[in-house]
């Protein structure tokens, strides 16, 4: 079973993001830039399944400018056999439809069985690709899962979703999109040997405009602008009883 | 113009991400109407109650119990030749359906919707809501989730009219297992007026009990930062933060917790902050509204032995 992992190299999600309010855009020139934690969680458990004996072979597929190649080479370093990098010449602003017609020619292309991705992507935080991407393709789809067992005959996987009333199973006949939440797994490190080794992994490149699909923005970004972390007041108080009244002239009990 | 709202079920009653997407609604479109997918007739009639809802349209089938996401969005798809708009309450069950919808639609929905500009012009969180972005669309059909905590929560006094359809149920490649429903006693985090949250200062999980007489004492739900999640003080249902749940409740009382950016971005828009730590310098404390910088522990032990 052939395994494609969608990665997004996206702004370290460990730092702040700035608004240039020149651009009207978050500024990520200069910033600190690392792949999706989703996407991490995702490739990791494309490796497990490919250790287990599995999957066959492990795709990792990310689009983007000449930078994306940095995350497909750290999911190589991580271990996926061979990476898919759909070149565009600017920065584009791809929305989850798009993206998700991109990666459905890749699939079809590659004749890809089970697709492991991120549940979202924590800069624009939207939450859809994968599920765009079911629909485009009609495949089963099994968001949020934070367990995943393979059937013996390779015919379906089990998942369990993390919902909002708690843990759904369900089974999801094969080709399916699995989307991925924090708790299935904890992702390896890639040592240094292994970043060596990526250098020499197979790494193709496709030009988006090669692929004839309409990327025109179907949403246009207005403006943004930083809703940070305001300041408050930061009363001391130093007792049960202080917090208990003040909490009840605020009227929240 | 018209709206169809996706209603989402608590057991029998209508949650209140579907009450806050009918005020949403109700700004878009001069008329709204409601879907209902459900394996139960009579789960239409709370919607039905609800005040502003025009007609409910209702899909009674054994596999809607457990909302089978590609059945679910080829139904929806269909019923949306009618309207121009889309909105269901941002929660797992809309943001595992909806986005499938936009693509058989061919459409690019919108996440999250914290306010409405205009009829195509709405603001959104990025970043875990550490930016805003105004965001317009140029689609004709427009599908969007909205926050329940940016919408006031539309009230019973309604009597819309019923209307079941019976579309051919679409083939289906998932079935349902098994639900494994939270077993707690307490509000649900996201829609609590009361947060009591704990972080890796509580040091164990034996310590966390404390947070847990605190929430049942105030009526609150309980949260915890990723550190304690990780640590394994609580399961992750209760992560509050960037990659857990976005709460914005009346009251959150922080104990223990530092304030890393992910979890701050979590619950920032929360009415009243209190925190409870030792150290002057977290984070945390810059956004509260009452500090207590004392012994996480003693403060506990304090405040569940306080009389109120």
């Amino acid at each position: 079973m052939k395994i494609i992992i969608p990665v997004k190299r996206v702004l370290d999600p460990y730092t702040q993001a700035r608004v240039n309010k020149q651009t009207q855009q978050v500024d990520l020139s200069n910033a600190k830039m690392a792949m999706n934690p989703f996407c991490e969680i995702a490739v990791e458990e494309a490796l497990t399944l490919k250790e287990g004996g599995a999957a066959t072979e492990t795709i990792a597929v990310s689009i983007g400018t000449d930078k994306t190649v940095d995350t497909l080479r750290t999911a190589l370093a991580m271990g996926v056999d061979r990476a898919i990098f759909i070149k565009t010449e600017t920065e584009l602003d791809l929305q989850p439809l798009h993206v998700g017609k991109i990666l459905a020619n890749i699939i079809k292309r590659e004749e890809a069985e089970l697709i492991i991705m991120g549940k979202q992507a924590v800069d624009n935080d939207n939450n859809q690709t994968g599920q765009i991407l079911s629909g485009i393709l009609d495949y089963s789809l099994g968001t949020f899962i934070s367990k995943f067992d393979i059937s013996s005959d390779s015919k379906s996987v089990e998942v369990s979703r993390e919902i909002d009333s708690g843990i759904e199973t369900r089974k999801l006949n094969l080709p399916a999109i699995v989307t991925v939440d924090l708790r299935l797994n904890e992702p390896r490190y890639a040592s240094l040997p292994n970043i060596m080794k990526a250098r020499s992994k197979p790494l193709e490149t496709i030009e988006l405009s090669s692929l004839g699909i309409d990327t025109s923005p179907r949403i246009k970004v207005v403006s943004v602008e930083e809703s940070g972390t305001k300041d408050r007041a930061s009363k001391q108080i130093s007792s049960a009883e202080e917090l208990f009244t003040e909490l009840n002239q605020m009227g929240v009990l | 113009m018209s709206a169809l709202i996706l209603i989402e079920l608590n057991g029998p009653e209508v949650s209140a991400n579907s009450r806050a997407a009918l005020t949403a609604a109700s700004q878009l479109a001069d008329s709204v109407d409601a879907l209902v997918l459900t394996n139960d007739s009579s789960h239409a009639n709370a919607v039905a109650s609800m005040n502003g809802i025009n007609a409910v349209k209702v899909i009674v089938n054994e596999s809607l119990e457990h909302a089978n996401v590609e059945v679910a969005s080829k139904l929806i798809a269909d019923v949306m030749t009618d309207y121009k708009f889309l909105v269901s309450g941002s929660s797992t069950y809309s943001k595992n359906i909806l986005p499938r919808v936009g693509a058989l639609l061919d459409v690019q929905p919108i996440s999250d919707v914290c306010e409405i500009k205009s009829s195509n012009t709405f603001v959104r969180p990025l970043y875990a809501g550490n930016v805003m972005a105004t965001v317009e669309t140029s689609d004709e059909t427009i599908v969007m989730t909205v926050r329940a905590t940016a919408f006031e929560h539309a009230e019973d006094g309604g009597s819309a009219t019923v209307e079941t359809l019976s579309p051919a149920m679409p083939e289906s490649n998932s079935s349902f297992i098994s639900l494994q429903e939270s077993q707690s006693e307490r509000p649900e985090l996201t829609t609590a007026e009361r947060i009591v949250s704990g972080g890796r200062g509580l040091g164990s999980k034996e310590n966390f009990v404390m947070i847990e007489q605190l929430a049942d004492k105030l009526d609150a739900a309980i949260g915890a930062s990723r550190a304690a999640v990780d640590a394994g003080f609580i399961s992750n249902d209760y992560q509050v933060g960037q990659t857990g749940k976005v709460v914005a409740p009346k009251l959150y009382l922080a104990v223990g917790i530092s304030g890393a950016i992910q979890h701050l971005a979590g619950m920032k828009d929360s009415q009243v902050i209190v925190v409870i730590n030792n150290d002057p310098d977290a984070p945390m404390s810059r956004m509260a509204d009452l500090v207590w910088q004392v012994d996480l522990f003693d403060a506990l032990n304090e405040l569940n032995a306080y009389q109120v």
